[in-house]
């Protein structure tokens, strides 16, 4: 491999990895309030790819209002999902949270099949993300280049407000203890909800960054991803943000090295091998605290 | 003196099996009052209802004449009445500074006096002020979870066994403060199994037995009463 190649597949990783990690962060903030793995959260990530298509294509908006649509959209999608499917279960036994998870993934699945068929349809091309640039004998797409640096933007701003700000006290607060966040004034389904909101913001930008150099979306394009990014936030320890975002990208270099040398069939299986291994050696990932039960 | 907080007829039930079989009680402002019982008796679940944690099967809870039964935990600590939770439950991933921060979640004021009087009150966790709370001991997380109750600036302090697992010494330091608190016109609704120190320092004293308020009385007149030395104070006849 030339040095040239080399560069190119790192970023090319670096790149997928840091969607991985956008995404991941959704599952790991959920898990962390919630204790709840929001096995729909990839498809809401492939929710945003039909909102994208039908801003840009139906209704034929310029990109930048498409953008703050499928944003908002993708939002209140979740935020509503939470409202309906997991708040009036905040009570009850964990594994019944759960199956309305599942359950929600697969409503998501069918009535994106239902509303646009299961035929694979085409992404619309935002015109400055797939321009080619050049340098240092590298050339790749401009969403490539700059999916890490909006990642990597992201979660800093995302840590400053998780570590530095009053809702950000509030959502750490929460994560450990309900009852007593209720003592200090603090609304706790707000708190959730803001939870939410972040995951979905963050799903939505990768389901772009994700699917801008991607030919089609299908109604099933949400479920590998989003079980990847599981594994990422898994990986890196659950309801941990730095530890989502190392293994978002873990996870996208890996892969990316592997298609390289020639094992494309296997990549997605490193990928569970990967689950495994660390479920063995390390069942807390990278950066997980001993798993407390909630009461 | 009147009566900031009125207790009638609470019934609360958990999954059918009633906890607090319709229980009568009065704080009169400005006083301490303590409600003591054995493990079990529904102390914890009074306090619960009263900060809207649980909710009763039925009940009237008059704070200042006003009905607060029904009201969100939120409108309760806006109103001022603060709860003190068993087993302390400090925030042990907040420093010991944003744990006394969120206290005072629903204020939008300057905080800053407010941190001052309870640095005041406590010392040690003004040198701790950095720590993460999980690292502090148990009499430190007392006094922390004490504090934070007061960041809100409550008009009434709910405690719920806050000499739990504690040294005496500690105790004794922890009992002091309440009455310190006390004296600053801070009403004190505190529940106890250490009978002996809390019915010392209340000005009127409830007993509560699987659910039932089975006497009442001064501190002192029950501190006398020869069923409660038996029961409660560990001593023979
Ligand atoms: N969340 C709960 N679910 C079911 N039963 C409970 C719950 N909390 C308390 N209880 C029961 O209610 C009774 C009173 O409990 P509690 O108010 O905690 O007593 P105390 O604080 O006096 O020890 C006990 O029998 C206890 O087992
Ligand atoms: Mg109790």
């Amino acid at each position: 491999m030339t040095t040239n190649a080399f560069l190119q597949y790192c970023l090319t990783g670096i790149s997928i990895g840091g969607i991985y990690a956008l995404i991941a962060i959704g599952y790991t903030m959920v898990y962390g309030i919630l204790r709840l793995i929001n096995f729909a959260h990839g498809d809401i990530f492939m929710m945003a790819a039909y909102f994208m298509i039908f801003s840009m294509v139906n209704f034929t908006l310029p990109w930048y209002v498409s953008i703050v649509i499928v944003i908002g959209a993708t939002i209140i999608l979740g935020v509503v999902i939470e409202k309906l499917a997991y708040k009036p279960l905040r009570s009850a036994p964990r594994m019944s949270i759960m199956i309305s998870a599942i359950g929600v993934s697969y409503f998501l699945q069918n009535v994106a099949t239902y509303l646009f068929s299961a035929l694979p349809k085409p992404y619309p091309a935002i015109g400055f993300l797939t321009k080619i640039i050049s340098f240092g004998g590298i050339s790749t797409s401009v969403v490539t280049f700059i999916t890490p640096i909006l990642t990597l933007g992201f979660v800093f701003i995302l840590i400053q407000l998780i570590n530095h700000t009053k809702i950000g006290m509030a959502m750490r607060a929460v994560s450990k203890d309900f009852e007593t966040s209720q003592l200090m004034g603090i609304k706790i389904n707000r708190v959730i909800s803001f939870t939410f909101v972040i995951g979905c913001f963050l799903a939505a930008i990768g389901s772009i960054l994700y699917f801008t150099p991607r030919p089609s979306v299908y109604p099933l394009a949400g479920s590998l991803p989003g079980l990847k990014c599981f594994i990422a936030a898994v990986f890196g320890g659950i309801g941990s943000v730095p530890g989502a975002v190392l293994g978002g990208f873990i996870i996208g270099l890996s892969e990316t090295f592997i298609k390289a040398a020639g094992y494309s069939e296997f990549s997605d299986v490193f990928t569970f091998i990967l689950l495994i291994v660390i479920l063995l050696i390390k069942p807390t990932g990278l950066f997980g605290e001993k798993i407390t039960e909630k009461v | 003196m009147s009566n900031i907080l009125e207790i009638k007829n609470l019934v609360v039930s958990y999954g059918g099996i009633e906890a607090v079989k319709g229980i009568q009680m009065a704080v009169p402002e400005g006083e301490i009052v303590t409600l003591i019982g054995a493990n079990g008796a529904g102390k914890s679940t009074t306090l619960k209802s009263i900060s809207g944690l649980v909710k009763p099967k039925q009940a009237s809870i008059l704070y200042k004449g006003k009905e607060i039964v029904g009201q969100s935990p939120d409108f309760i600590v806006s109103q001022g009445i603060t709860l003190v939770p068993e087993g302390r439950r400090v925030f042990p991933n907040l420093t010991v500074m944003e744990n006394l921060k969120i206290g005072a979640y629903l204020r939008k004021d300057s905080l800053k006096d407010d941190l001052e009087y309870v640095f005041t009150l406590f010392p040690r966790l003004r040198e701790r002020e950095w720590q993460m709370a999980g690292t502090l001991s148990g009499g430190e997380q007392q006094m922390l979870a004490v504090g934070r109750a007061l960041m809100s600036r409550p008009k009434v302090i709910m405690m719920d066994e806050p000499s739990l697992g504690l040294a005496p010494l500690v105790v004794k330091d922890i009992f002091n403060i309440i009455q310190t608190i006390n004296k600053e016109g801070i009403t004190v609704l505190l529940i106890e199994q250490n009978a002996n120190m809390a019915l010392k320092i209340a000005h009127k004293a409830y007993v509560i037995e699987t659910g039932t308020i089975t006497m009442e009385g001064t501190g002192a007149e029950l501190l006398a009463n020869e069923k409660i030395k038996q029961a409660y104070l560990g001593k023979t006849k």
